[in-house]
């Protein structure tokens, strides 16, 4: 049986941390614990509760900012802002389904792992979003950075260091993130039948034609045959879909010029608001792999470099892949419950440059494999370093991402 | 302002670093002549000068890293400098420093147009990266007035900004990775042509770093397509209120423009003098609007944008109806900063960021303090995200008006930081805004910014004397006093 405290105040937080620094007692930090099987199991720890920072304390849509108490339930944020048509652009996905857990989790949590969506290509990751913080640091000390204007560069940009820092660094009380005006309709233009080659080369003339596109993405038959969405399950192909968002006129004006663009390649289709809704959240949100157990690795690499990944990791067992990002995410699973496959996942990767992360498998797997990319001598060297100024004494999380940090 | 005191023993050994940074570089990289440095001794801060104790000018990465590892093993302070355009004194030389000019760093690497990216040196220029790619539709979009001087490096340095960062970000949204050499000479990546950091975000605690972190030897830049078309409004509004209400009203309707800025009165008149762009002077305040996107889009939103401006008083409203109007649109504000030295021997650029809408009584508190310091400032503004930038006219031949100035200066930079803004939303700190820190800071803020500072340089030799006011030593900043004891919070809930 371990303990769980739940500071209350700024201060008490300071003490808590205070006393396992003095006691050295690793704590587990969490708010909703929505994620605690995504990074190394921090099982067996003494936990440390901040579900009493919680609240929207300011929100001014027409200045495009929200500050709120991190352990605030991100489902509590998104019906806020859908209030007044505002959304946080960077899309965080649900990945409770895949998780088994409860619900979406905290907006802390959100910007402690920097998990972004699919419009990510188009309005940025978590961490471009998040404008500031308060926080105690695993030295006991009150510390914050940034603040609620977006536009600032006084001083180190420590919210960067925070988000995606998984809690190891200090534990937020309060943070400020910014907020955008949500699209007024949303179109998906859908090619079938393409390789992954092909793809990805769709996928890019999309982008970088003038029709702002905010979510590209790749899906094979095998998960196409399991959608809920008709147009897709009947493809009886690959699905490729590039999503357009905004006003009106616009919206359509774009994806008549889009699909214009893309006929030669295939047969091409439409969905509309409610289709595509339903089609990019199960992107998002990882649903075609919800479902079953096998290992998940979420794999970020240049788009082209995709296909050559596929390719490469094509005979590993009950292997099945689908691309967000125009190729950049490779979300990829695999029947591979002792190694994970990380040999070859991260041989795949290292050949072209990126990172591989292990996002769903087992406590034992997580604590035996590296979940995280490892890093170079040099950099893993500054990595630690990093976490050592916010936390000598290894009390936040400590080893979480990797060894000690 | 004061700076470290310079080393003695590091300047008499001028010739002998000299020639040893000869065995490093090329012979005539290394600058030791005094009329030669002297062309180094200030940036675009220009109220203060230094000279450098010498000059160098590496061509490739193992020549910084080697430059970086000499200068380490024998205590060398270095100043890295791009073109010396920034305005917070970020590359003001040391007395008992090394400059390390990146000029040579001049190529861009690689462009990626199916990964939307181009690979380039630290020493291209802004504007230069949008000239090697906008032939086939593409550009860089952060893009600060000095965009045709600054560097990249400089910029991912500062972290600049730009009239088009609402819509678009400043640097460190649109920068993909960067190579960096460390104090010690190790040649680490960030990043690179994918996304996201596969553990800390040491990618985006560079950006904006101001140099004291490491030298960037190489940036891969994110590419946007060019929008179909622009096109931009020129509203007036008799009052500055009016016009900050039209900002909020347009960003409030959903509407995110690619730039909106807003001129007062005294900035609007030195412009349309120096320019002579056709601005309104009957208005107190001038705002420009610019759509940008597919030609449907911005149809159907310059018109929302012009009813609203309407709605909140406009009394004239001009729409570009091609592209040379709405470069002329811009022309004025884009020549606001030489304009306003045509009417004053002198002035001071601020850079502070407030909340958008404090912006009527920033204006009316900044008008008294122009009234009570006796000198006259005019304003221009990221109206979208409340960057603001005073600037104050002065004449540096009159004794103490430099200093008054400065005060001025100091006084509206703690005006924003009171309203809840901030120092600096894109110029950076360096030397100008230093011993400003401790308004926004706690003590304990700056500590741990200093830590993650000795995390790169534990000895303090890149860039000292900016950014923080007071320095202090790593292993003071290290040590940790914890007293043993008993929980201290036994009412704490715990389960």
């Amino acid at each position: 049986m371990t303990d769980t405290y739940r500071p209350d105040t700024e201060d008490h937080l300071v003490d808590l941390i205070a006393w396992a620094n003095s006691e050295r007692k690793p704590l587990a930090v969490h708010g909703a614990k929505t994620k605690h099987r995504l990074g190394r199991p921090m099982s067996g720890r003494t936990g440390l509760d901040l579900t009493a920072f919680a609240g929207v304390s300011l929100y001014e849509p027409e200045e495009l900012v929200l500050a709120a108490g991190p352990a605030t339930p991100l489902a509590e944020i998104e019906a806020l802002l859908r209030e007044n048509r505002q959304q946080l652009a960077f899309d965080p996905p649900d990945l409770s389904g895949l998780l088994g857990a409860p619900n979406s989790g905290t907006i802390g949590g959100v910007i402690a792992c920097n998990l972004s969506g699919s419009r990510r290509i188009k309005d940025g990751a978590a961490r471009d979003h998040f404008l500031g913080f308060d926080a105690v640091s695993g030295r006991a000390q009150k510390v914050k950075s940034g603040g609620r204007v977006m536009k600032n560069v006084t001083g180190y940009d420590l919210s960067k260091v925070l988000c995606g820092s998984y809690g190891t660094l200090a534990a937020m009380t309060a943070m400020t993130v910014k907020v955008l005006p949500a699209p007024e309709k949303t179109r998906t233009v859908l090619v079938f039948g393409l390789d992954p080659s092909q793809a990805v080369a769709a996928l890019a003339s999309g982008l970088n034609g003038p029709f702002e596109v905010s979510g590209a993405a790749w899906i094979p038959q095998s998960i196409a045959d399991r959608s809920d969405t008709d147009h897709i399950r009947q493809a009886g192909g690959s699905v490729t879909a590039l999503r357009i968002e905004g006003f009106g006129p616009s919206v359509e004006y774009r994806c008549a010029k889009l699909r214009d663009l893309l006929s030669p390649l295939g047969e091409t289709e439409e969905l509309h608001s409610h289709n595509s809704a339903n089609f990019w959240k199960s992107i998002r949100d990882v649903e075609p792999f919800r479902s079953d157990d096998r290992v998940v690795w979420k794999i970020s690499v240049a788009p082209t470099d995709a296909p050559t990944i596929l390719s490469a990791l094509s005979h590993l067992k009950a292997v099945e892949a689908y691309l967000d990002w125009a190729g950049g995410l490779i979300w990829l699973a695999v029947d591979a419950p002792r190694q994970g496959a990380h040999e070859p996942v991260r041989d795949a990767v290292n050949t072209v440059g990126g990172h591989a992360t292990l996002i769903r498998a087992g406590d034992t797997l997580r604590n035996t494999i590296s979940v995280f990319h490892p890093q170079p001598a040099p950099l893993a060297a500054i990595t630690k370093r990093l976490k050592d100024s916010f936390d000598p004494n290894g009390v936040l999380n400590p080893g979480r991402m990797s060894e000690g940090v | 302002m004061k700076m470290p005191i310079p080393d003695a023993g590091v300047i008499d050994r001028r010739l002998a670093i000299a020639e040893a940074l000869r065995g490093i570089v090329p012979a005539d990289n290394v600058i030791v002549d005094e009329d030669a440095r002297r062309a180094y001794e200030t940036d675009a801060l220009t109220a203060y000068r230094t000279m450098p104790l010498v000059v160098v000018l590496p061509e490739t990465v193992e020549q910084v890293a080697a430059v970086l590892k000499y200068c380490h093993a024998n205590g060398i302070k270095v100043v890295p400098r791009g073109a010396g355009t920034s305005l917070s004194g970020g590359a003001l030389p040391l007395a008992d420093g090394v400059l390390l000019a990146m000029a040579k760093f001049n190529r861009v690497l690689d462009v990626d147009y199916p990964n939307r990216c181009a690979r380039v040196q630290p020493g291209v220029t802004n504007l230069a990266i949008t000239k090697a790619v906008e032939g086939d539709g593409f550009y860089y979009a952060p893009d600060p007035s000095s965009q045709i001087a600054c560097t990249i490096g400089g910029n991912v340095a500062e972290n600049s900004g730009g009239v088009h960062c609402l819509k678009y970000g400043l640097t460190t949204n649109n920068v993909l990775g960067v190579e960096l050499v460390t104090i010690d000479g190790e040649i680490v990546r960030l990043g690179g042509k994918h996304l996201d950091s596969e553990a800390y975000d040491l990618l985006g605690l560079i950006v904006g770093s101001e140099g004291l972190l490491g030298v960037v030897t190489e940036v891969t830049v994110r590419l946007l397509p060019k929008p179909e078309t622009a096109r931009a409004l020129l509203i007036g509004f008799p009052s500055s209120e009016a016009g900050g209400d039209c900002v909020a009203k347009t960003i409030a309707a959903g509407i995110i423009p690619g730039g909106m800025e807003m001129m007062d009165k005294p900035a609007i008149i030195a412009a349309e003098d120096f320019v002579h762009a056709d601005y309104p002077m009957d208005c107190e305040a001038l705002l420009i609007v610019e759509l940008d996107g597919p030609e449907a889009e911005v149809d159907h939103l310059i018109d929302r944008v012009g009813d609203i401006a309407k709605a909140c008083g406009a009394t004239s409203m001009r729409q570009s109806s091609s592209d040379e109007e709405r470069a002329l649109f811009w022309a004025g504000r884009k020549a606001a900063f030489p304009a306003v030295g045509r009417l004053s021997p002198d002035y001071l650029c601020m850079d502070g960021t407030i909340p958008r809408n404090r912006l009527p009584e920033v204006l009316t508190r900044m008008t008294e303090m122009s009234n009570r310091y006796g000198l006259r400032v005019a304003n221009v503004f990221h109206a979208g995200d409340g960057n603001l930038h005073p600037l104050i006219m002065y004449d540096a031949n009159n004794p103490g008006e430099l200093e008054r100035a400065e005060n001025f200066g100091a006084d509206i930079l703690k005006l924003c930081v009171e309203v809840g803004g901030v120092l600096t939303g894109e110029h950076g700190v360096g030397v100008e805004k230093r011993d400003l820190m401790p308004e926004m800071f706690t003590e304990e803020d700056l500590k741990q910014q200093q830590r993650v500072k000795c995390v790169f340089d534990p000895d303090a030799l890149l860039n000292p004397g900016k950014v923080f006011p007071q320095l202090h030593r790593c292993a003071e900043l290290g040590r940790m006093h914890i007293h043993k004891g008993q929980i201290p919070f036994p009412d704490l809930p715990r389960f």
